[in-house]
């Protein structure tokens, strides 16, 4: 399907593109900028846009107050690790549910969703104490086995809706050629479904890394990720909007930069089965 | 090796049915048809020889083994799909040696079958190549290849050339009959068109919701078959069901007479029609006849040079040898 568009009309969607773009990402932006300012030019009415004395001091601060780089791995271990995890169980759950569905793989799934529709406080006193009973309150290990669990229902969904799309047949010609179960997973599923596991790791890590009612509820100081570290600064006590910025800024560049050399990988996967 | 029996197989889907008990043999080396039109069980039933699905009832034997539930690895045959189905993410070399490294076969080995394979196929320069920058007929010689490195005890062919263009179709229907002649392996083959059927088989068997109708050479079919429906399904175009007075005649309920066993002429014949719609092939014409009084449409096989237009009036002869006779069951009288 093609449509005749004008350039007046191509010019304005694009217009009209950069600034919706822009609006997103204005906050990201305007919490940069502000990084580097100092904390009165932080507050200043009306704001200062570029014209301010650029200084690093707040990052100085922030590192010097904070272990910045501790904070860094345990983000990195506790989103990676979840997903990794969570990817391990989805792949053979994903597949059963995608060639040899039963009666009620329909239900399964929409229960599997609808866990997600429960608003996490509604489990936060149960799990918090679990944890404290069973010694897994601030410590990495805990925080992988509950975001693993929380994100476990859309890894399963994404890899369901990208191993539909292969062709039964190929598996089957796996089989006839004498494939095991594992072989056909390993030599033939896997191969073909790398671009949907590649973009289902990489929204995974994101969620992960950007979890932040879990991280916060039950981590103190020794498993505290960047989520953590980024909320200590939000004190209301003082002006601190510029240390703040810096702190956000530290912790979410990681994140966004990997986004932004995946995110033809990532559109590719969110899109994926929308458009054939 | 690749003799295989069935044995009051049956398949059903919850309660459907699919294939009443069924019994079957295909001796070894032969090449074996199953065709009927589309829901008819035929693919069903070969997905059940393949083990792909489970028979619900019954037993299958590959060469006197009992292979009900072995799982399709174990069974040693070997699958042509429709699809092709090939691994999209393996070069040519590596979909057809596939089956070798399942095998554990060692390096060498393998690659001395895929080359023999290849220069079978014409398919040594595209080793390298992936499937998706192969044509269709090149894909489904892949697939070919990928099955007979395997030397399996017999290949199974699941409508293998429906996906090709009409030329690319006849010219792959010889390469997979001149295959069978050099490997001389028990090959069963589904297809719904009845001339692939006709021109590849040793034994065709013709199958109607999941009933076996008959089982035969392509001729015996041709010839004698053995109710309406076998007599309606093999030959092209079909065979002419007439009902009523004239079937009366020949005492029988209904009778059959194939348009090639019909004379035609523009001045004198036992039955006076007027013609159709005339498709010319060159060699032959088909005149659709109407207004017989006898049936619908009486579809003839004249000769190419046949003048007769749209509206002109047609006489017709059946061969009296040729007129097939069947009772109120539709089944073929002697």
């Amino acid at each position: 399907m093609s449509r005749a568009v004008t350039p007046q009309r191509k010019a304005f969607n694009t217009a009209l593109a950069w600034l919706i773009g822009l609006l997103i990402f204005f906050p990201i932006l305007w919490t940069v900028l502000t990084s580097f300012k100092t904390e009165a030019q932080a507050i200043a009415d009306p704001p200062i846009w570029f014209n301010f004395n650029w200084t690093l001091e707040n990052y100085f601060t922030v590192q010097e107050r904070s272990n910045y780089f501790r904070h860094f791995w345990n983000s990195v271990v506790i989103s990676v690790g979840s997903t990794v995890i969570g990817v391990a169980i989805a792949v053979p759950a994903a597949w059963a549910m995608a060639f040899v569905p039963g009666k009620q793989t329909k239900n399964l799934l929409m229960w599997m969703l609808s866990t997600k529709m429960l608003p996490p406080v509604g489990v936060l006193v149960p799990i918090y104490l679990i944890f404290r009973s069973v010694g897994l309150l601030d410590t990495k290990l805990g925080l992988v086995i509950v975001l693993t669990l929380i994100n476990l229902p859309i890894i399963v969904w994404m890899l369901y809706t990208y191993f539909r799309e292969i062709p039964v047949d190929i598996l089957e010609a796996a089989r006839m050629d004498g494939a095991s179960l594992r072989n056909e997973v390993i030599y033939v599923l896997l191969p073909m479904a790398v671009p949907g596991i590649a973009s289902t790791l990489l929204l995974n890590i994101i969620l992960a890394w950007n979890e932040a009612f879990w991280t916060l509820n039950l981590t103190a100081a020794k498993a505290a990720p960047l989520t953590a570290f980024i909320a200590s600064y939000s004190s209301p006590e003082g002006l601190f909007y510029a240390k703040l910025s810096a702190a956000s800024t530290m912790a979410i560049a990681p994140i966004l930069i990997m986004g932004w050399f995946s995110q033809k990988q990532l559109v590719r996967g969110l899109t994926f089965g929308a458009v054939k | 090796m690749g003799r295989i029996t069935l044995d009051q197989v049956t398949k059903s889907f919850g309660a459907v049915e699919v294939i009443p008990p069924l019994n079957l043999t295909i001796d070894e080396g032969e090449f074996v048809v199953f065709v009927g039109p589309s829901g008819c069980g035929k693919s069903t039933l070969l997905r059940l020889i393949a083990g792909l699905e489970d028979v619900s009832s019954g037993e299958i034997r590959i060469d006197r083994e009992v292979a009900t539930h072995l799982p399709p690895a174990k069974r040693g045959l070997a699958m042509v799909f429709q699809s092709y189905a090939l691994y999209p993410h393996m070069s040519v070399r590596k979909n057809i040696a596939f089956p070798l490294k399942m095998a554990g076969m060692d390096k060498a080995e393998q690659d001395k079958r895929v080359d023999y394979a290849a220069g079978v196929l014409n398919l040594t320069d595209y080793l390298d190549r992936r499937p998706g920058q192969l044509s269709g007929g090149q894909r489904q010689r892949v697939a070919i290849g990928r099955a007979i490195v395997r030397e399996p005890a017999a290949f199974l062919f699941d409508e293998p050339l429906s996906n090709l263009d009409a030329a690319l179709r006849v010219g792959m229907r010889l390469e997979i009959s001149e295959l069978h002649e050099r490997l001389k392996t028990t090959m069963i083959y589904v297809t719904h068109d009845q001339v692939e059927a006709m021109t590849m088989a040793d034994k065709i068997v013709v199958l109607h919701a999941g009933v076996i109708e008959q089982v035969g050479s392509p001729l015996e079919l041709y010839h004698t078959p053995r109710n309406k429906f076998v007599a309606g399904f093999i030959g092209s175009p079909k065979m002419n069901i007439l009902e009523g007075p004239v079937a009366a005649q020949h005492n029988a309920s209904a009778i059959g007479v194939r348009p090639e066993h019909l004379a035609s002429s523009a001045e004198s014949g036992t039955w006076e029609g007027r013609v159709g719609v005339s498709e010319h092939l060159g060699s032959d014409t088909f005149f659709h006849v109407h207004d017989t009084g006898l049936a619908e449409t009486i579809t003839v096989r004249a000769s190419g040079e046949m003048p007769l237009r749209h509206g002109d009036r047609i006489f017709l002869t059946p061969d009296p040898d040729k007129i097939h006779r069947f009772d109120a069951e539709g089944l073929r009288m002697p």
